[in-house]
């Protein structure tokens, strides 16, 4: 861990008594829901972290608590450094507050996250999906979202399948 | 070809419509510029230096539905993008002709999942597949050749 | 005077209304569907515009016409047989896919990658950067309506292909790095195949180079065209290219060197305009240091083995199975199981040619991917084409898409 990365997770440990966690020389930083845009506004204004990376999400499922994590990447050019930030949350229809005000292009990240985990982001200004049909159900990333995929045929199945398969015509 | 030398000066040709229309058919046959993915890249790449697709009559690949002959899917075509190829096929005039280039496009290939249509002949009938993931620019001229067998083996009666 | 009917049709607009100014839906401007079949949209990207005229207010991009669940159906694929999506996704960055998901994997059950591996690897990635700039270079001179290039870039690019083909057996699918290594040794003919084009290459690119940086067309079209400041382009996570088009020397294979690209002599072009002749100059200078990558990963390519020896992770050669009960029985155990990561989560980013290719991979002690993440260059940058286009013609446009040089795959994943 490089010496600007130390001093930043040590700011977000005293200023928000966040926890932190190792592994292969990536540092995440845990957060509250509620913290999470003071937390970007004091990375980007007071250490430099200019680009979010990468914002996504992971589904727990069957936990429940916390069943989501949100995954922010945050990038400094001016030190190299990088900077995992985490935010738990806790059952089945989770909301946090975007950060879009800091970083402009979550925009498109957290409605990819909002489409395929159907998290809810507070302030977000065009929450819509990105991915799927607009008309879409479900939200595709979740563990218990079924693969959805189709049997394949072999010769001892075709009939069987093909007798179902809708073909379209002229 | 020896044609020449048997019309004499008359001028005159006899032949069966049938044979004449489907010939002029197959030598203008103008696909639609319609790529979807990976296939689109090798679509390219027979239309380009090394393969030549224009050696087929195919040089012209129309923009615009209303004016092309052949629909070339070429790529995986996903639940959102599904009505949009049904009403571009229907934007087509007759007669038309749909190849499924790739395994994708015919069925469904490595994406067996929730966003990938298994297979286009669920939105469009299809004449030709073509298999590879993606097919080599041979495999999508052999192709086209093979649709072009199949119209010039077409009846008059199909037509109406 | 008849009376114009303004009406929107809601349907039509699938919930864009609310994002239309209040001009647009009075009529005062006008709304423009553009896509998602369209000549110059790079594939399935649909674009709302909103225009004055003929100038753009507002674009509104439509993306996931080309959505493929990568993401969801690699979770159900083991570490081994989960290489096989990644190629599809960027599709004219095919071994980059391959690249940083193999770092990734192997960061994450920490796995070695023997030198002569590393460097095989550098060269294939360097080639294909190549040969995805030349399909952008094709393309985009196309769509400012220069025909020649489009044939000239593709007649290089199949000796790209060629190359690849020779090592893997495909063309563009190549599926040839795996965990720990690559899928098998480069064949004896690949070193004269990568001098031969190594040896035809930079005079080509002074050939493409003759008919477009000085052509007064291609200038008019393109300068001053979609400025991006270096300070828009920060914020709103752009990489790649056009961050340095911009004037930020940012570029991972040299701030985060990997696979070893630390042991090669390479610049980063930078320009400082930011329009789309600087990107587009940025570029064509990118391929010229490709070629010396590749040169000196050549000349100092190592030999010995191509894949980890770590039997974990590794399936043992074919020579050891006629022979050995324990390669057997781990060859039986990777092949149907996979092998195990432990839990925890990494990201990688690599240089892709079109900026920053990230994964996010996260294991739960068993052989599959728990959650995988890819951050693509393409869906970052797509973003700022809003900021680019605004004020400049419809006809701009086609050259604005063609300058973030997006790839749908990548967009929609």
């Amino acid at each position: 861990m490089g010496e600007h990365l130390q001093k930043a997770v040590q700011a977000l440990q005293e200023r928000f008594g966040a926890t932190t966690s190792q592994f292969r020389d990536e540092v995440s930083v845990f957060l509250q829901a509620d913290q999470i845009v003071e937390a970007c506004e004091l990375l980007r204004n007071e250490f430099e972290f200019e680009m979010l990376e990468d914002e996504t999400a992971v589904d727990y499922w069957p936990e429940e608590t916390p069943r989501f994590h949100v995954v922010y990447q945050i990038y400094s050019y001016k030190h190299n450094e990088r900077i995992c930030l985490r935010v738990p949350l806790n059952g089945n229809n989770p909301s946090l507050p975007s950060i879009e005000g800091v970083y402009p292009n979550a925009n498109w990240y957290e409605r990819e996250v909002y489409d395929m985990f159907g998290i809810h982001y507070e302030g977000h200004s065009d929450l819509r999906r990105i991915l799927m049909p607009h008309d879409w159900e479900g939200h595709p990333l979740r563990k218990d979202y079924p693969l959805g995929h189709e049997e394949i045929m072999f010769s001892f199945n075709f009939d069987e399948i093909n007798a179902r398969k809708r073909y379209a015509t002229e | 070809m020896g044609v020449e030398q048997k019309l004499g000066n008359m001028g005159i040709v006899t032949a069966k419509l049938e044979d004449v229309v489907n010939w002029a058919r197959t030598k203008a046959m103008w696909p639609m510029l319609f790529g979807l993915a990976c296939c689109a890249i090798e679509m390219m790449a027979a239309q380009a230096s090394n393969y030549d697709m224009s050696r087929f009559g195919m040089e012209l690949m129309r923009a615009s539905p209303r004016q092309s002959d052949l629909m070339i899917v070429a790529g995986r075509v996903s639940r959102k993008m599904a009505p949009v190829l049904r009403r571009l096929y229907d934007q087509m005039p007759d007669p038309k002709w749909v190849i499924a280039m790739g395994d994708c496009s015919s069925c469904g290939g490595v994406f067996n999942n929730y966003a990938i249509v298994p297979g286009v002949d669920e939105v469009v009938p299809v004449d030709v597949y073509v298999a590879g993931c993606p097919p080599r620019p041979e495999g999508l001229i052999h192709g086209i050749l093979t649709l072009h067998e199949k119209v010039r083996g077409q009846k008059l009666r199909d037509w109406a | 005077m008849p009376e114009i009917n303004t009406h929107i049709d809601e349907s039509m607009l699938d919930g864009f209304t609310r994002l239309v100014t209040q001009e647009a839906i009075e009529g005062k401007t006008m709304l423009l569907n553009m896509g998602p079949q369209h000549p110059s949209t790079h594939g399935v990207l649909r674009l709302l515009l909103e225009l004055d005229g003929e100038f753009v207010v507002n674009v509104i991009p439509d993306i996931g016409f080309l959505h493929t669940g990568v993401e969801k159906h690699m979770e159900y694929k083991t570490f081994e047989k989960a290489v096989v999506m990644t190629d599809r996704l960027d599709y004219l960055n095919n071994i980059g896919n391959n690249l940083v998901y193999c770092l990734a994997v192997e960061k994450l059950v920490d796995l070695d990658v023997p030198p002569r591996a590393q460097a095989i690897r550098v060269i294939l990635t360097e080639l294909q950067r190549i040969a995805s700039h030349l399909v952008w270079l094709g393309t985009h001179a196309l769509d400012l309506a220069a025909m020649s290039v489009f044939l000239y870039c593709f007649r290089e690019r199949e000796m790209i292909l060629d190359i690849m083909e020779m090592c893997s057996g495909q063309r563009m699918m190549t599926s040839y790095f795996r965990p720990g290594g690559l899928w098998r040794d480069v064949p004896v003919e690949f070193e004269d195949a990568v001098r031969q084009f190594l040896r035809i290459f930079p005079a080509r690119i002074d050939e493409y180079e003759a008919l477009l940086t000085k052509n007064p067309l291609f200038i008019e079209r393109t300068k001053h065209i979609g400025v991006l400041s270096a300070e828009d382009a920060m914020r709103w996570g752009v990489t790649g290219p056009s961050l340095r088009a911009s004037g930020v020397a940012h570029d991972l294979r040299k701030v985060r060197p990997y696979s070893g690209y630390e042991q090669y002599e390479f610049d980063i072009p930078t320009h400082t305009d930011g329009d789309t002749y600087a990107r587009y100059l940025v570029r064509m200078e990118e391929m010229r240091q490709s070629v010396r990558i590749v040169q000196q990963a050549l000349d100092k390519l190592p030999y010995g083995p191509t894949r980890s020896n770590n039997r974990k992770f590794v399936p043992p050669p074919r020579s050891e199975l006629g022979h050995s009960m324990e390669a057997v029985i781990h060859h039986f155990k990777l092949f149907t199981e996979g092998f195990p990561a432990p839990k925890g989560a990494v990201y990688v980013a690599v240089e892709s040619p079109r900026g920053e290719l990230g994964v996010y991979l996260e294991g739960d002690g068993g052989p599959k991917p728990y959650r995988i993440h890819w951050r693509t260059p393409s869906f970052a940058n797509l973003q700022v084409l809003k900021l680019l286009a605004k004020g400049h013609l419809v006809a701009d446009l086609v050259a604005l898409i063609g300058t973030i040089d997006i790839v749908l795959g990548d967009v929609d994943r």
